[in-house]
């Protein structure tokens, strides 16, 4: 305690402190530039090193720019992913669907909006906080995954998400996955940000890329962590909202135009 | 008294399926073997095969882990990477079929897999990458070498 007192005591004007504030300073310096490196990396990092905290990935959905009756984003996610369309689905009230478009209307003015709702990838996901098993985990550039191996089909996550993004595979899929998209019965499943169109290096998402291709470009991918990223941009500009802020999960997807 | 008849009955029973299957199939020493097919692509394996007969899961069970937590998605090692060397060329599958490779020695040994269940038998078609990622090249030319070989 004592040795603590004199060292608070002295430590402003001591010359052995300047230097050693001197030497942080520079040490910060020098953590700048490899700072700026690991932002690089990131984005299309290399095949053998595990995904990093340094990134955040996240998506920015204009509402004002979703058209109304397009659902190619929908299409193109079944497409990547290799669920089949609610539409052609002998049960279509238990098919699997990880992403859906909504059409809202304000019951007093009738305006309309239209947004795709998708797994939003909270900081804090509840799916994560239910799981029994560990199943349902946050990956480290803030993709929220279910390990199917450890996946026991209890739909605990289910329940907790407030987004109703993830659905339970109730029939065998008979063969018919994706060879990057492994996928079964009795497992649930929910957006995985294309995650292994990320890992392969693309930087985006099936729907993303589906909307630009549509001259919609109301959906936005990219990082979140780096300042310079399209959709930080975009973000500082335009007033975006996340759906039930109030639940504090820090989404990864935010909407503007609702 | 009846525990030995109980034996007795057992051991007749073991001995008469024995006999029929040895029937059925082909036998050396005695019991039926796998068929095992040579890979058709590459020239060996990503360790001896000896090796890889004892120890394929525990390799697989590593890299399961690393890809689906950390996003590690190295073709050695990885079950994409057995599939796309193994797949038979008749049914263009690793199990779809009774002689396909993961099949056939499954039986035999009578270990129930179920990586089947989630993942697809097959192996990929079309693995574009992007071309601004720093290893689009070096695949592209491995996709090359490979299809080089079985040429």
């Amino acid at each position: 305690m004592n040795e603590l007192n004199t060292m608070t005591e002295q430590a402003p004007h001591s010359p052995e402190r300047r230097r050693f504030v001197g030497a942080a300073a520079a040490v910060a310096g020098l953590a700048v530039v490899p700072g700026v490196m690991l932002y690089e990396v990131a984005d299309a990092r290399p095949e053998d090193q595990p995904a990093s905290s340094a990134v955040r990935w996240g998506m920015l959905v204009d509402a004002t720019r979703c058209a109304s009756g397009c659902s190619d984003c929908v299409t193109a996610c079944s497409t990547e992913n290799g669920w089949t369309p609610v539409a052609q689905s002998e049960h279509p009230r238990q098919a699997p669907q990880w992403i859906r478009k909504l059409q809202l209307e304000d019951p007093l003015t009738q305006a309309q909006i239209n947004l795709p709702m998708l797994c939003q990838h909270c900081a804090e996901p509840p799916c994560v906080d239910v799981c029994p098993t560990g199943a349902s985990f946050k990956r480290a550039d803030g993709i929220v995954l279910v390990n199917r191996h450890t996946c026991i089909g209890c739909r605990y996550c289910m329940m907790a998400c407030p987004y109703k993004a993830r659905s339970l595979v109730h029939e065998p899929l008979n063969d018919t996955q994706k060879p990057d998209v492994p996928r079964g019965m009795g497992c649930v499943e929910a957006c995985t940000f294309c995650v292994q169109k990320i890992d392969r290096g693309d930087g985006t998402t099936a729907c993303a890329e589906a909307c630009a291709a549509a001259g919609h470009n109301a959906i936005l991918f990219g990082d979140l962590n780096d300042p310079e990223s399209e959709i930080s941009k975009r973000l500082r500009e335009l007033p975006t909202k996340q759906v039930r802020a109030d639940l504090k999960l820090n989404l990864g997807v935010r909407y503007h135009g609702i | 008294m009846k525990s030995l008849l109980a034996l007795g009955a057992v051991a007749l029973t073991t001995a008469a399926l024995a006999w029929a299957g040895a029937e059925a199939q082909p036998k050396a020493g005695g019991a039926p073997v796998p068929v095992i097919t040579k890979a058709a692509k590459g020239e060996h394996c990503v360790e001896d095969t000896a090796y890889m007969r004892r120890n394929h899961m525990k390799l697989l069970l590593v890299h399961r882990d690393r890809t689906v937590l950390q996003g590690i998605r190295t073709p050695k090692h990885s079950l994409k990477g057995c599939i796309d060397c193994h797949a038979s060329e008749a049914t263009g599958s690793v199990a779809s079929a009774k002689e396909d490779f993961c099949v056939s020695c499954h039986s035999y040994a009578a270990v129930k897999i179920d990586c089947f269940d989630c993942h697809s038998t097959k192996p990929q078609r079309t693995t574009a990458m992007n071309p601004s990622h720093p290893h689009a090249a070096s695949v592209s030319a491995n996709v090359e070498e490979m299809a080089g070989v079985s040429r």
